[in-house]
Order: C-alpha cells, then structure tokens, then sequence
C-alpha cells in the first residue's frame, strides 16, 4: 500500500505552496517541500528490494472494463527516474525559492511545479500503458502551465503554445500506438505487454505501433526533426528549465523507449530509426550548441545533443550500450541540471544571457564558476568526471556495432564528431563566461561594466552539490551508480544485463584515444570558433519558432476555408452534404456484396400489391412535384400514408395499420391546420442547377435504397423473433406478441418513447406560447373564409360518433394484449374522436363540456407507466417487471390481469394527452384561449 | 412482390429525399413524413414480407416475426411526435423571421448558392 502513497503525497503537495505562500517565502519553500521529500523517503524505502532485482507492484481496479487500473510499480528504472525526479526536484525547489524576484507568485509556479513532478512521477511508476498515457499527457500539460508561467512575455506564450502542440500531437500518436498495442496483447498491464514482446514483433501493427509509439517518444524528448521546441521553452523560467527540460521531461521520451525495449526493441527497424535519428539530433543540435549566444540556447541544444545520444545507444541496443544509455541518463540529469542553475544564477546576478557580453566573471563568482567547471567537464566528457565514463562506454560501444551493415564503421566517425563538437561547446562556455575578456560592441562599452557576485548560499547550495555529485560519481561509480545503473537495466533488458565494471581507467584502448583526440579536437575547434561561426552565418538563418506559428497560421487559415465550404448557414447545404455522405457509406457497403439477389426466391406479384404499389409511387412523386400547390401536396401525401396501412395489413403487421391509420388522421389534420399559419404560395426563386443536383441527390439515394432494401429481403437474416413467439404466453400472459413486446419485454423502449411525446407536447405548448400569427383573412382569390365556422351536420355527426368512438378505443385497449389493439392505438383513437368535437364545435363549447387539462392527463399518464415499473421495486424485481395471474371475478367470469395492462394504461393517457395538446394547442391558437391568455 | 416493395421504398425516399432539399419549410415536413414512411417500411421488412402471419399466438400457423413490428409501431407514433413540433416550431419560425424559408431568412441566400 505504501507504493500509493508516493504519488498520493505529491498530490497532496500540490496544494501546500498555495496555502502557504501568504506565510512568506521561506515558509513556502520549506513547506513544500516536506511532501516530495516524504515521497522519496518512501521510494528508498523500495531501494534495497528493487536493488536486489525484484519488483515491488501494487494493483487496484480501476475500471476494469477498458483495461485501466490503477497500477503502480517500482523497478530499477522507475527507481533511478523517481530519484531524478524527486531528489533533483527537490533541489530545484530549494533554488527556485531563491530565484523567484519576491513579487513573484511563488504559490502558484512551486505548485505547478510539485504537478509536475506528480505527474513525471506517474509516468515512471506506472504499471499499466493506459496510466502511463495519462501521466504523459499531464506532464505536457503542466509544462505548458510552467513554459508559460511568465504568461505577460509573448515569446513565454508562444513557446509554451509550441511545446503542447508538439507534445500533445506525440501523446495523441502515443494513445494510438498503445491502443494497438493492447489489441495485440489483450492487456495494458505493463507486465503483461513487456512479457509479450514476441507477439507484438510478429503482429501485422508491428510497424505502425513503432511508428505511433517512437512519434510519441521523439517530440517528448526532442529528437530531430522535432527536437525545435525545446530551444523555445527555454523561455521558461530558469528552474523550470533545470527541472522539465534537463532532468526529466525531456527524459521521459527516453523513458519510453527504454520501458518498451522488451516489448518493441530488438528489431532490425528499431535499431536503424532509433541509431540513426539519435545520430542526427546529437550532431545537428552539438552543431547549433556551439554556434548559440544564448546560454540557456547552448545548454538547450546540448541537452537535445545528449538525449539524441541516449537515442543512438538505446538504438545500438547491444547489452551494454543500454547499460550506457541507463548511465548517461543519470550523469546527465546530474551535470545538466547544475549548469542550467549556473545559467540561472549568472542572469539573476548580471541581467544578461549573451555570453558575448559575458565574461571575465572568475574573479567576482568564484564559486559558481567551480560549480560551472565541474559540471561543463562533466558535460564535455572529461576525467574523472562521470560524463567521462558514459562517454567512453558509448565510444566502444559504437566500435562493435553492427547496425546499419556494412556502413556501421560510419556510427564511431560520426560518434567522434558529435564528441569533438561536445568538448568545443562546454570549453565554450567555462572559456567565454569565467576567463576571456567579454566581446562587446563600442555601445556597450560605453555602458558601466556588469557588476556580480556569487548568489546567496542556497541558491548555489543545489547546483554545487549536484557538480559534485559528477565529480563522485566519476571518482567511485562503482559504489555510487552501479547498483541503481544495475537495476534499471534489469528492468529494460531483463536477465540478459551483462555484469559489468564502471572504472575510469581500463588501459590503453582505442576508446581512450578517441576521447582524447576528441579533446584535442575540441580545443582545436574552440580556437577557430569564430571561422565557425563566419561559416555558419553563410546559411540564412531560419528560426523554428517563425516557421512554427506561420505553419499553425496556414493550418488555422486551411482549417477556416474547409469550415465556411461546409457550414455555410444554409440548412439545404448541410443536407445534400449529409445525404451525400450517407448515400457514399451505403454505396460502399452495397459494392461489398458478391450479387444484388440474394440466395431467397422471390414470391409472386398480385394486382393487388400492384394497384397500391401504383398508389403509393404516384402519391409520393404527386406530392413531391406539387409541393408549391401546398393542399395537393398534402392530399397526396394523405394517398400515401392510407395506402402504407393497407400495406401493412397486406403484409400481416393489424397492428401497424391500426396505428399508421389513426396517426394518418391526426397528422393531416396537424398539417392543415398548419398550412393556415404559412404562406399558400411560395415564390419560385431557384435555378435549374439547383433543381437538378437535388434530383440526382435524391434519385441516387433513392436508388441505392431500393437495391439495399432489395438485397435484404432476398437473404436470409438473423432473427431472434423465436424467443418472443415462444415466451410471449408463459412470459408476458398475452397472445398479441407484438403488444407483449412493446408494454413488457422492451417496455423500458416504451417508457422512453412516451416521454418523448409527452416532451414533444410540452415543447409545442411552449413554442406556441406568446407567438405572433399571421392570419390571411381570405384564401389566394381573394374570397373570404366562410363566416359558418361549424358545420351542423358535422357538429352533429361528431356528437352521434363520440360514444361509438370511446367504445371502440376500450374495446381496442383491453383486447390489446390478446388481439391487435393496445394502449397506442387506443390513446390515437380516443384522441381523434375528442379532436373531432373541437373541429365541430368549437374550443369553447368542448372546453365547457371537458375541462380537462392534457398536459395534466399526458404527464399522469407517465406517472402510471412510471409507477407500475417502479411497483416492481417494492416486490424486489428489476424496473418494470410484469407480473400476471388469472382472477375469478363474479359476473364477469375468470380474467386475466397483467400489470403490464397498467403500464399500458400509462400509454394510452400519454399518447391521448401529448396527442390532444398539440393539436388543440395549435388549433386554438386563433381563439382568444391562446396559450399566452391561459398563461396570464 | 420483393422487387416491387423495394421499388417503393426507393421512390419515397427518393421524392422524400427531393422534398427535404427544398428551400421552404413546408416541403421539408411532407418530405420528412414521407422518408418516415420509407424508414418504416424498409425496417418493417426486415422481418420479411409474410401473407395470413399475424404475430398473435393461435391465429397463424407460422407467425411473422414481432420485433421489427413493434419497433416500426413505437416509430410511427414516435414520427407524429416529431412531425408535430417540426410543424409548430416551422410555424414559430415563420412568425418570428416573417418567412418560411428554412434558413430564416427571406433573402435567398440559400436558394442562389
């Protein structure tokens, strides 16, 4: 339990620097860092198990369904990188109480800091891809909160921009390659996936898992050609720069590729893209570190220079070239991290960055200049420091390789290279900064010359310990590094780490040799830096930064075009768009199929089905070619809809007739209704074209329809209509199954269904409450409507049917669960019978007569349905279940009630009420009982 | 009779399809009840096109199957409901805009494009 603790006690340190900075800022500083220095206790307390080569692991389901559990481990890899993380943190923490000027937040920059390091912390210890993913994308977005702190400079904002495209998009691809990669193992247990790395090199994803995952890895650890975002988040301040972008963020690239060796590692593609885009990012941004003014651009493109180093020897891949790369991320997170706080120091104390107008500072900051000595060694490879041993390791390992074939002898020349330019660049900067006299222009020599003096203690207190932690290294890496350099190898490459000696001196070798030509070559480079730098000003320069934002500005300008082409307000465009798309998909799924007839005969033609064929097709183009004579369209419309009920008896489906026939009713008179409120004859304005691609639109969709309606009915399908037919009597206690369907196998689709009418009422209720009507007092002729509003012989009619109507509408509801009938077609019914009094005699006279609410009765009605469901609670069955027996009732005989009869009941009272309070709304709308009167 | 229904169906979604494209708000909603009817149909003869089958336990020898009844019947009810409030919010939109043209407005932008 106590491995949850670890990250539990950074989160809790999250919040401590905001309630405590108002304390001051020692307080603060010291406050906050109790929790990460708790949570490194407790990952020491792993130390000597882990050490040994066991793994400690915790695992608590999370949500088990997606593969995501809360997993954590330690191994010996995630024991070096939380010992990165949360002892250099630590440090950094300390120094960045000093760095801050005091009216600065320090809450808010320490607790994004302690994020941060919570979510670094995440990444290493995760046990599970998922998790993993989930840290990595915090990590970039604390980054983003930290590059952007200064969030007043606009290069603050630009970089911070910068590096979360960057390293969103590589989290993105990240998710992608882990999602495949879960595919093939079944699993995001770490554990799991690193034990079937056989499976995933055989998988068919193989390559585009690298690909998405080595993405991901690159634009975190900046390699090449992604490696540009780094040089611009050096607008960060300078502790975050020590932190995330030396020690650790910048680490966590490498930290992937190092977690996934056994996984994905230990291919012919994997070594040559991990050897050669290490190869070229180490040479290529050396190339720049020695070229930059700016001290922080230096460290920045060394530290690109030394990840694309780690990259070469995790690529090279041999058993001690990881050995190597596990060493070179300790050494340096070491050496790095203290040289970006000596940057740090040197801009507080002097106000500049230019290492042009730098130098000469020995004689005023002598001990920062020891802490710059020591750590630029380290950095440029020097005994005895531990920059010196990595160095070394990756020099006779780049001897034996075999990587790129015959063209391997290339990697050690090209590894010398990267090495001579390595020593130039630190040279460089322990030269130009502490001993040469500063380069400035005639301006700046007039200005009074920089005074310093080395910082307070404890802002120097971080950076010395860690300049002299790669002296010790260097000095006793046997004692020092060797068991954690041990582990973490266990933890990549499994029982096969070699035993191996960290030592300073192995003899005279040909390693040694190149180090030492390497230095020379450095010294050599460093003399002739400023033909260099003639050189290079031969190249016009091209900032990433400019071409960054100028490619984001055509993306967004792209992005603008495409949206006004598809949303153009017009909702016509949006529905030939749509239908285009629909009629692609189906279209594709149609070309799929081997023939259009399926393996089914086809049955007989009667004239019959002709003749309502005929109806139907006439009905439906009538309507479409009329639809500026707005009553024929409509009437024909009426054609189409009595002949699809007689369709539906035809094909045995009363139900369905029933119901298309009442709704057929209550619908046309909606639509008359309706046509009162809207113009009779729309003016024709639009052009042949328009007609034309409409008609294509809806003749190929009409098309391609029919034939997938066609190729349907002539297969055989899948059907699980038995289960109904067979259980409809034990199950449901009624022989209409589709009735026993609808009130109680999927009576939870019902209950949805009748809450969206009644929400439909409801909503027209609403939509017709306060409306201004336009109410032509004649028809097109000019006539004027007839002043006879009711009919008598109607009035009367309606009165003779009412009685007759509400029977037939009982008798449908209670035969329903037996024959054809039930709650729907009974509420359409009832419903058309009373709308037939209001058509007759007017809203006021029915109102007298039956004065009832229907928003009332509807909503009741889903009360019933509601209740009878939640009735089942009380008998403890799930929502909805029916019951049904057989009662002996005097006089009547023995019947049978189901409860499913009173969720049927609920039915009939929403459809009658939702049914009856649109059309009596909209119907009375030109009365003086308009909503907006009853409303009042 | 498989070709002929499938026939059908095609031709209204094809003068459905026609209608819903129009730039007034009145073919829309003949066009969208018509594509309703087509919907229906198609997802009614999923359970195949059977003579004298009534899915009533007792009345038919070899009863047709129930679902896709019972999906089309809520369908159809579930159609008025929103046939209705189309009606009534095209009906608040002309009296709100002052024409019935589908995008609001009575220059017709959308019809020229």
């Amino acid at each position: 339990m106590s491995l949850l603790w670890i990250p539990l006690l950074t989160i809790v340190g999250i919040v401590v620097p905001v309630m405590t900075s108002r304390y001051g800022r020692k307080t603060c500083v010291t406050a906050t860092l109790i929790a990460p220095l708790l949570a490194l206790g407790l990952v020491l307390l792993h130390a000597p198990t882990v050490i040994a080569g066991n793994v400690v692991s915790l695992q608590i389901p999370w949500l088990p369904l997606l593969g995501l559990d809360l997993a954590l481990r330690i191994d010996g890899l995630t024991l070096l990188f939380s010992l990165l993380i949360l002892g250099i943190g630590s440090l950094i923490l300390l120094y960045a109480g000093y760095y801050l000027s005091a009216e600065e937040d320090d809450g808010r920059f320490l607790s994004y800091m302690v994020l941060f390091m919570t979510a670094m912390l995440g990444i290493a210890m995760a046990d599970n891809l998922l998790l993993l993913w989930f840290f990595w994308e915090l990590t970039s977005i604390s980054s983003f909160l930290l590059i952007g702190f200064w969030g007043h400079r606009s290069d603050a904002r630009r970089g911070a921009r910068m590096a979360l495209t960057v390293t969103g998009a590589g989290g993105l691809a990240l998710l992608a390659g882990i999602l495949l990669i879960g595919q093939s193992v079944g699993s995001f247990a770490l554990g799991e996936v690193l034990a079937a790395g056989d499976v995933i090199r055989a998988s068919s994803h193989y390559p585009l898992i690298l690909t998405l995952v080595l993405f991901g890895a690159f634009t975190k650890s900046a390699q090449f050609p992604f490696h540009f975002w780094l040089p611009h988040a050096m607008a960060a301040p300078t502790p975050v720069s020590a932190f995330l972008h030396s020690a650790t963020m910048v680490k966590a690239g490498v930290f992937l590729m190092a977690r996934l060796n056994p996984a994905l590692g230990d291919t012919a593609l994997w070594a040559v893209v991990l050897s050669l885009v290490g190869l070229i990012t180490m040479l290529y941004a050396a190339w720049f570190a020695l070229l930059e003014r700016d001290l922080k651009g230096i460290l920045a493109f060394s530290t690109v220079s030394h990840l694309g180093l780690i990259t070469l020897l995790l690529g090279l891949g041999s058993p001690l070239a990881i050995v190597a790369a596990v060493f070179h991320i300790l050494n340096h997170a070491t050496f790095k991290a203290a040289l970006f706080m000596m940057v740090g120091i040197i801009d507080h104390e002097t106000g500049t960055r230019d290492i042009d107008r730098l130098g000469a500072l020995w004689a005023m900051m002598p001990l920062t200049g020891t802490m710059t000595i020591l750590a630029g060694a380290a950095m440029a490879g020097f005994p005895p420091f531990n920059g010196f041993l990595s160095k070394e390791m990756l020099f006779e390992q780049s001897l034996v390789n075999n990587v790129l074939g015959a063209l391997s002898a290339l990697i050690p020349m090209l590894v010398m290279v990267g090495a001579i330019l390595s020593v130039a660049y630190s040279l460089r900067l322990i030269y130009s900064l502490f001993f040469a006299e500063p380069k400035l222009t005639r301006e700046q020599k007039a200005q009074p010359p920089l005074k310093a003096h080395d910082p307070a203690r404890g802002m120097l207190a971080p950076g010395l310990f860690l300049a002299a932690m790669s002296l010790l290294i260097g000095l006793f890496p046997m004692t020092l590094a060797a068991p954690l350099v041990n582990a973490a190898s266990l933890a990549v490459q499994g029982d096969t780490t070699p035993l191996f000696s960290l030592a300073l001196w192995h003899g005279i070798n040909l390693p040694l040799l190149m180090s030492l030509a390497a230095v020379a070559g450095g010294v050599a480079v460093l003399y002739h830096h400023r033909r260099f730098a003639r050189i290079a000003a031969l190249f016009p320069a091209r900032d990433a930064g400019l071409l960054f934002e100028a490619a984001t500005l055509r993306l967004i300008k792209a992005t603008l075009w495409l949206t006004l082409r598809l949303e153009n307000g017009s909702l016509q465009r949006y529905q030939a768009l749509l239908i285009l798309c629909a009629l692609l998909m189906a279209g594709i799924g149609l070309s799929q199929l081997d023939a259009l007839t399926g393996e089914l005969g086809v049955q007989p033609i009667d004239g019959m089905v002709v003749l309502g064929a005929v109806l139907i097709i006439f009905g439906a183009i009538g309507s479409a070619l009329s639809h500026r004579w707005r009553l024929v369209s409509l009437l024909m419309l009426s054609v189409v809809g009595l002949s699809v009920s007689l369709t539906f008896v035809r094909f045995s489906a009363p139900d369905l007739a029933l119901t298309q026939l009442s709704v057929e009713v209550v619908s046309m008179i909606l639509m008359i209704l309706a046509l009162f409120f809207l113009p009779q004859r729309p003016p024709l304005l639009v052009s042949g074209r328009r007609i034309l691609r409409d008609l294509l639109l809806a003749v190929s969709l009409g098309l391609v329809v029919a034939m997938l309606n066609y190729a349907l009915l002539t297969r055989e399908t899948l059907t699980i209509a038995d289960f109904f037919l067979r259980e409809s009597v034990p199950g449901g206690g009624g022989t209409n199954v589709v009735n026993v369907i609808l009130v109680d196998f999927r009576g939870y689709d019902t209950l949805g269904e009748i809450t969206v009418l009644t929400l439909a009422g409801l909503a027209t209720f609403k939509l017709l409450n306060r409306m201004k009507l336009f109410m032509p007092a004649g028809n097109l002729e000019g006539i004027r409507w007839s002043r006879h509003r009711y009919p008598l012989i109607l009035a009367v009619i309606a009165q003779v049917l009412l009685p007759l109507a509400l029977l037939v509408s009982v008798y449908i509801f209670l035969r329903g669960h037996n024959q054809p009938g039930g709650g729907f077609i009974a509420g359409l019914i009832t419903a058309v019978a009373l709308v037939l009094q209001y058509m007759a005699r007017g809203h006021e006279w029915t109102r007298e007569r039956l004065p009832v609410s229907y928003s009332a009765v509807a909503v009741s009605g889903l009360a019933v349905a509601v209740a009878t469901g939640l009735a089942s609670w009380l008998f403890g069955y799930p929502f909805l279940t029916s019951a049904f027996g057989h009662f002996d009732v005097p006089l009547l005989g023995e019947i049978e009630l189901a409860s499913a009869m009173l969720f049927d009941l609920g039915v009939y009272l929403a459809v009658v009420g939702a049914t009856l309070m649109i059309l009596i709304n909209l119907g009375r709308v030109t009365t003086i009982h308009r909503p907006r009167m009853e409303e009042r | 009779m498989e070709a002929l229904f499938s026939l059908v169906v095609g031709v209204l979604i094809a003068s459905g399809t026609y209608l819903l494209l129009r730039g007034r708000t009145f073919p829309v909603i003949i066009g969208l009840v018509l594509l309703g009817y087509a919907v229906n149909l198609f997802l009614f003869s999923t359970g195949g096109l059977n003579t004298h089958a009534a899915a009533v336990i007792g009345e038919s020898t070899v009863p047709t199957d129930p679902l896709p009844q019972a999906f089309v019947l809520t369908a159809i009810v579930i159609g008025f409901a929103m046939t209705a409030f189309v009606v009534i919010l095209a009906i608040r939109a002309r009296s709100e805009m002052g024409s019935d043209h589908v995008d609001g407005q009575q220059g017709e932008a959308g019809d020229a494009k």
